[in-house]
């Protein structure tokens, strides 16, 4: 058999590591998780994107963090201190052998299935500010912990406005929040952790602000069943609030707000690894699937860390709050971290190491009925705030309620409006059901260089009230390497091989493809190999 | 009256159901998913294709296409092609004298004159050619232009519709059976993609296409240029209206294709290169980032040419596959497939040269011979 000199046949891309372990995240869940594994003998990376850089925070990546961070998150070096010294268990996975990366983005996981079948193996994607990388792996333990869930309200995309995970950060991790006095919008336990960090920090916190209840918060103004009505200020220098009837209006002054409605499962890394995911409402939306030791369901691969004929996956595993949010987990990181020691236990396992049985714990014991349903909290604060049609939803792209709604075009393009008169969410679901991948080409919700952060969680559900339907029959819209926007350069700081470079093409590279049609189809099947990179040295 | 049955929602077929509507055809689009998903959404959005027969009908058509449609499709006349060395710009060069050959006009750029239209190339850039010919459009917007210009002039679109096989009386078909029942037909069109070859394996006739997986990368929005059709170093693609330089290239992938269903094309490392190509590139915009990559899956044929013929049995089945080179020229190829369909033949092109029946001799296990099959890496297990 012939080879296709243009096609991957054959094109290695090297690594740099091959590691039995990797631990993406390096929060409770991972650290636990990366030292639980060293101690059973496995080799462990261990890797964190924090500190990550400030023109990332600028676009609110991967955290909502609202011009908020401090000039001091612009010294690397300073930032990767303060992240020690925050996370002072990170000196024992330092002690234990653990390889720690710290600033290191997990940006793409490649894996084979039915469209990709020429991989070594399974293959991380690993960049800093300057070169990317790739390292092979066997397993896989997911504890990417959560994000920031956005909730549009009248001048939410002004400077001030930021996450409850920005603000951890802000005032936690990096020690460079430059605000003074926030308001919280939010009366559950995300908000309640807001609180708290605030108060440990010495920020006053000026009120705590939902649309329904707030839960028992001593010494702070509560603010139950309200909603915002506009934010005063270029930047946030004051909230204003008002019942649901309009009734009731307050103003608030601040120089920040912090929406902490909730934290939603960050399962991007999930979703490129082919594990599947479920949505559920009690773990605050997309899920990955798991069994009761914390392995993931693969549908690409034969099982975990299994080699078939052609075929190796990994074994991926997830722990802490990327596999769903929860009070309890909120409220006590000890959670998260003996669900890491649990994942790397059933790793350890299935690398044929000896490990303990694993204990289920009482936060994973107790049935889902008892969970609050955070979906309907969504749901409730979007209605809350739907009354105004120009209410941004995607900030990157400019995308409105009414937009979405009205699968309108973006703006930057002339189009016929009266086409559209007849045409919206409800048409479109007429023929066929809703995708938020198919609003996202029609708006460009979503597509934007947060890459949907900001937006996703709303547009689900905004399709899903138009719909009258479950948010979960909403399809969860696709992600894509890179899981964080990285420059062209750090992209492009790596060594090809020979075999990459001397059959590139931009198309096939089938010559008769390329020969004029009045030209006969040349005998023997020939290709086009001569577009070599770059400039002439 | 004449109802055509078109299997396949992506640009040619939804362009055929396009033109048959104006001509007051009875049209069903049957799609198995939802229009446009597979790569007819999926691709560079260039609309520039000098060594095809339809090459002509695609450049008088493109600038009308938002007219015709009622619908935005995002299209730009003209494109900058880009030769970073001296053996770059003579291979475009080559691809240029084709277009010239047949009356259409580029003006050659040294340094100075391409950073003046693309300041994001570096001084060192051999130079690049401005073609007065070609350009580019947005492929997702351009599909939902053609599915909804087709319902507006009463065509049927019935997505999520899976075709399971054909009724056939007296050498002809005379109905369509999907999952939602039977369709009723005169005459067919097979416009399936990738999925063509098992389609028409149903009728007992072998249309040789291999699938294949080709990526794409996009980055943030930057600074409009003057022509955002700018390319070149062996990726093609454009800047977007929005800004975004979105690119692709490099190796594709060889793949099964087991059933009726698309399998999820994901991205491999060769994205990697793409950026590095581009980074090549536009070497000012170093800094740009990319925020997502994507994959399509397309069909080729050995020789790389399309397939557009209506054939003699059943004599009521018209099969379109483009060969991977859809989207551009689909202004021009659905109005060639409506004319096989209602007349037989094309009455703007020549598409002699791309008759089913050209494959005839081919070996069974062609795909084996020429290495067009999906190639699994030997892992050290077994090394």
């Amino acid at each position: 058999m012939a080879l296709d000199p243009t096609s991957i046949a054959g094109k290695e891309y090297a690594w740099e590591a091959h590691v039995p372990l990797v631990v993406v995240g390096a929060g409770p869940a991972g650290i636990a998780a990366a030292l639980e594994a060293a101690g059973l003998g496995m080799q462990v990376m261990l890797v964190d994107e924090h500190p990550v850089a400030s023109a990332l925070m600028g676009i609110d990546v991967p955290w909502m963090f609202g011009e908020r961070m401090g000039a001091a998150v612009q010294n690397q070096g300073r930032m990767i201190e303060r992240v020690v010294a925050a996370r002072p268990e990170l000196q024992a996975a330092f002690e234990a052998g653990v390889d720690v990366r710290l600033g290191v983005y997990a940006w793409s996981a490649f894996v084979e299935g039915p469209t990709s079948r020429a991989l070594p193996g399974p293959v991380l994607g690993l960049a800093d500010e300057t070169r990317a990388w790739f390292v092979r792996f066997d397993r896989m333990i997911v504890a990417a912990g959560g994000r920031d869930l956005g909730l549009a309200f009248p001048g939410w995309d002004r400077p001030g406005v930021m996450g409850a995970r920005g603000f951890a950060a802000a005032v936690g991790l990096y020690g460079a929040f430059s605000g003074r006095r926030i308001v919280v919008l939010g009366g559950g336990a995300a908000g309640a952790e807001v609180v708290r960090a605030a108060r440990a920090a010495g920020v006053e916190v000026a009120g705590i602000v939902d649309v329904g209840v707030v839960e028992g918060m001593a010494d702070v103004p509560v603010y139950a069943g309200y909603r915002v009505s506009g934010v005063e200020g270029a930047e946030v220098e004051a909230v204003r609030i008002a019942r649901g009837d309009g009734s009731g209006a307050l103003r608030i002054a601040c120089d920040t707000v912090v929406l902490a409605v909730d934290v939603v499962p960050v399962v991007e890394m999930f979703d490129l690894l082919g594990c599947a995911l479920r949505f559920d409402g009690t773990r605050g939306g997309w899920v990955p699937v798991l069994d009761r030791e914390g392995r993931c369901s693969q549908a690409g691969v034969s099982g975990p860390g299994v080699s078939g004929p052609g075929v190796s996956g990994p074994g991926v595993y997830a722990a802490g709050d990327c596999a769903g949010v929860s009070d309890a987990a909120l409220a006590d990181p000890g959670l998260a971290a003996a669900a890491g020691r649990k994942a790397a236990r059933a790793a350890a396992r299935d690398a044929g190491l000896v490990a303990p049985e694993v204990e289920v714990g009482p936060a994973e014991m107790a049935p889902a009925a008892m969970e609050p349903d955070r979906d309907l909290w969504r749901r409730a604060w979007l209605g809350a705030h739907m009354g105004a049609p120009d209410l941004p939803i995607c900030r990157c792209e400019e995308v409105s309620l009414a937009d979405i709604a009205g699968v309108r075009p973006p703006r930057y393009l002339d189009y016929d409006a009266a086409k559209f008169a007849d045409r919206d969410v409800r048409t479109l679901a007429a023929e066929g059901p809703l995708n938020q991948d198919q609003i996202k080409r029609l708006t460009r919700a979503g597509m934007g260089a947060c890459q949907g952060r900001r937006c996703r969680e709303q547009v689900q559900a905004i399709l899903a009230m138009s719909g009258n339907q479950a948010t979960g029959s909403v399809p969860m819209p696709s992600h894509r390497a890179p899981l964080r926007p990285l420059p062209l350069s750090v992209l492009a700081a790596f060594e090809e091989s020979d075999a990459v470079k001397d059959n590139w093409t931009a198309w096939f590279g089938i010559a008769a493809q390329w020969t004029p049609h009045w030209e006969k189809v040349p005998d023997g099947l020939r290709y086009e190999t001569r577009w070599k990179p770059g400039v002439e040295e | 009256m004449t109802h055509v049955v078109i299997i396949g929602g992506g640009a040619t077929g939804l362009s055929a159901a396009f033109w048959l509507r104006r001509e007051g055809v009875a049209v069903t689009v049957v799609e198995k998913g939802i229009v446009g998903w597979e790569a007819s959404g999926r691709n560079g959005g260039g609309a520039t294709h000098a060594v095809s027969p339809l090459f002509a009908e695609e450049q008088r058509l493109w600038p009308l296409m938002d007219e015709l449609l009622g619908y935005p499709t995002e299209y730009q006349r003209q494109r900058v092609r880009i030769g970073l060395s001296r053996a770059q710009l003579d291979l475009i060069l080559e691809g240029v004298a084709i277009a010239r050959r047949q009356g259409f006009i580029a003006h050659e750029l040294d340094n100075r004159a391409l950073r003046e239209l693309v300041p994001f190339v570096s001084e060192r850039a051999a130079g690049g050619v401005l073609l007065e010919y070609g350009g580019h459009a947005n492929p997702q917007r351009t599909l939902q232009a053609y599915a909804w210009a087709v319902q507006d002039s009463g065509g049927v679109i019935q997505q999520h519709t899976a075709v399971g096989g054909f009724e056939t009386a007296g050498g002809r078909i005379t109905a369509v059976r999907t999952d939602q029942g039977l369709i009723g037909c005169d005459v067919v069109v097979l416009a399936a993609g990738p999925h063509t070859a098992q389609l028409a394996a149903k009728l007992g006739i072998r249309v040789p296409v291999a699938a294949a997986r080709a990526e794409m990368v996009v980055t943030e929005p930057l600074a409009l240029i003057r022509f955002g059709g700018a390319d070149g170093n062996g990726v093609y693609g454009r800047q977007t209206l929005r800004g975004n330089l979105a690119y692709g290239g490099g190796a594709h992938e060889w793949i099964d294709l087991p059933d009726a269903t698309t399998p999820r094309p994901v991205n491999s490392p060769v994205m990697q290169s793409v950026a590095k190509r581009v980074h090549e590139l536009f070497p000012r915009v170093a800094h740009a980032r990319v925020i997502r990559s994507w994959a399509g899956v397309v069909e080729n044929t050995p020789d790389g040419r399309p397939i557009l013929d209506r054939l003699s049995g059943p004599d009521n089945l018209v099969v379109a596959s483009m060969s991977s080179v859809g989207f551009g020229l689909s202004p021009a190829s659905g109005r060639a497939v409506a004319q096989l369909a209602t007349i037989g033949r094309c009455d703007f092109a020549d598409l002699s040269q791309l008759r089913l029946s050209r494959f005839d001799g081919l070996a069974a296990d062609w795909q084996h011979q020429m290495g067009w099959v999906p190639w699994v890496h030997p892992k050290e297990a077994a090394a």
